[in-house]
């Protein structure tokens, strides 16, 4: 089911975001989603994350429909050429995969392959672009396809909080002409500074956003994040929070009661969330209920 | 060995808007350089009274060497819209350092010949990647310049305007953001086309020489 036709019913559209295991075994990661994950109208899957080889988000993707789920295949261009991800994407259209995000990806220096060629053949716009070729019937070689061309719902990424605001507005825009039909962010800490981009945003573009949250595990975790994750900023005054009773910060009451205010404090200025859970899938239910979506 | 080969004659009117001041780099012994054709064509542009004036000379990659001849010049610089340079990617890209405030146009574009590299300076680099994408980049080579090669804008991993891949390395579309918002010019940015890198320039190599 096409995420864009939530979006058109006027749905608030709530994803989040599964990693695949570094293995053959998906067991766990599906009892998990059937626990925790029915009430989300999709999941991601990543690709490769953070340039850590893993179980392909492809297949995946395949696994989670199989059991009911909504799955947003995720499409980095590092580790493969035009040729490889366009015949990914017949190859996901095949499975009635059709929801797609595109991102560019991390380098390859970052992960645990950093000997490995980085291919960044294509990049998040033309690959957006090649998905917008390819419904029309005809791939990147110019050549036509056979019979039925796909379709999908084409997302992108945004950092809504980056330093680089106006590059990062501008490769919007250029994601938007090449086609982008949904946008999910990375994550958001500060609701002032996110409510200032959506702004712009809705008045230059108009397209539906999905807001990025993380629960915030611990103020170390803060902390390494401000450091050195791209496009993060986590104000002083929840990193306090979040020091202030250790016992309910690690049980996760701190960082879901924050999250879910963020979600409240920006809902009125984006047209779902994301939540990236990294491990925290069992807070979701209670992350929903206290945003109260 | 580089080639460098003239863009195609409209691109090269498309992007004169108003006068040029034409700057050649002739001479060069590790650029192989289509003097005559690009002799005609400032010809025609002169003809058509589009050229405020021709500076010709070698090793315009020598920003310190360039930028005694652009000061002598400096009248029909101003009277000028853009600054058309044909060279390699490495000049246009000296020259756009140094011309900061000016539209620089690059005329050519940079491809590789095998064999010896040559020797040139490394204030900027040109990857000889047979489309040069500077005349949308305001003069600074995403190839070279962006740890990825990006050619359609930043990618999500800049941090303090410093590269995901090297912190000591400043973004290099941060840099082509900054240039371009001073120029006035972002909207080259925003509306050009989805650009695709074309890897078989190889082929184009051998046209070019066979066509000399
Ligand atoms: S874009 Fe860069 S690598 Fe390509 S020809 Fe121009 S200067 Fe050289
Ligand atoms: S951070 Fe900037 S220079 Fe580095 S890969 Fe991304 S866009 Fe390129």
């Amino acid at each position: 089911m096409k995420v864009t036709d939530l979006f058109k019913e006027g749905k608030f559209v709530v994803s989040a975001e599964v990693g695949p295991p570094k293995g053959i075994h998906i067991e766990e990661m599906i009892e998990s989603a059937k626990k925790y994950l029915t009430k989300i109208d999709a999941i991601n899957v990543t690709d490769n994350q953070s340039s850590v080889m893993r179980l392909g988000s492809l297949a995946v993707c395949k696994a989670l429909k199989d059991e009911g789920f909504n799955p947003i295949f995720q499409m980095t261009c590092r580790d493969r050429n035009r040729i490889a991800l366009e015949s990914d994407l017949l190859s996901a259209a095949m499975f009635g995969i059709d929801n797609v995000l595109a991102l560019t990806g991390d380098y390859t220096k970052l992960g645990d392959h950093p000997g490995a060629k980085p291919v960044f053949d294509l990049d998040s716009v033309s690959l957006l672009y090649t998905m917008g070729q390819l419904e029309q019937g005809i791939d990147l070689g110019g050549q036509p396809l056979e019979g039925e061309a796909p379709t999908f719902a084409k997302g992108a990424v945004v950092s809504p909080c980056s330093d680089s605001l106006d590059a990062q507005l501008v490769k919007m825009e250029r994601k938007i002409k090449a086609g982008a039909q949904f946008f999910q962010t990375q994550a958001v800490f500060d609701s002032e500074r996110y409510i200032k981009f959506a702004e712009i945003a809705k008045k230059e573009f108009d397209v539906p956003i999905q807001l990025g949250i993380i629960i915030p595990k611990n103020a170390g975790m803060c902390n390494f994040m401000n450091n050195n994750v791209a496009g993060i900023s986590i104000p002083a005054s929840i990193i306090d929070e979040l020091k202030a009773d250790k016992e309910r910060t690690k049980a996760g009451i701190t960082g879901t009661e924050i999250a879910a205010r963020i979600i409240r404090e920006c809902k009125d200025y984006c047209q779902g969330a994301h939540i990236m859970t990294l491990g925290w899938e069992d807070k979701i239910p209670s992350l929903m209920e206290q945003a109260g979506l | 060995m580089l080639i460098t080969q003239l863009k195609a004659k409209e691109t090269i009117d498309a992007l004169v808007v108003g006068k040029a001041f034409i700057l050649n780099c002739f001479g060069c012994k590790e650029v192989y350089f289509p003097e005559k054709c690009a002799t005609e064509l400032q010809k025609e542009l002169s003809d058509a009274g589009k050229v405020t004036g021709i500076l010709t000379m070698d090793y315009i990659c020598n920003p310190e060497n360039l930028k005694l001849h652009l000061e002598a010049r400096k009248d029909e610089i101003a009277a000028a819209d853009v600054v058309l340079v044909f060279s390699c990617g490495v000049g246009v890209q000296t020259v756009a350092g140094l011309l900061e405030d000016k539209k620089v146009v690059a005329a050519c574009d940079t491809l590789r010949l095998p064999g010896f590299q040559g020797v040139t300076p490394q204030e900027f680099d040109c990857d000889q990647c047979g489309m040069c994408f500077l005349n949308g980049t305001g003069g600074i080579c995403p190839i070279t310049a962006c740890s990825k090669s990006l050619v359609n804008g930043q990618c999500g991993g800049a941090k303090n305007g410093m590269c995901e891949v090297d912190p000591n390395m400043e973004c290099g579309w941060e840099r082509i953001q900054k240039r371009l918002t001073k120029l006035g010019r972002l909207d080259i940015l925003k509306n050009a086309p989805v650009q695709i890198r074309d890897y078989s320039t190889d082929d184009a190599t051998k046209e070019c020489k066979q066509s000399e």
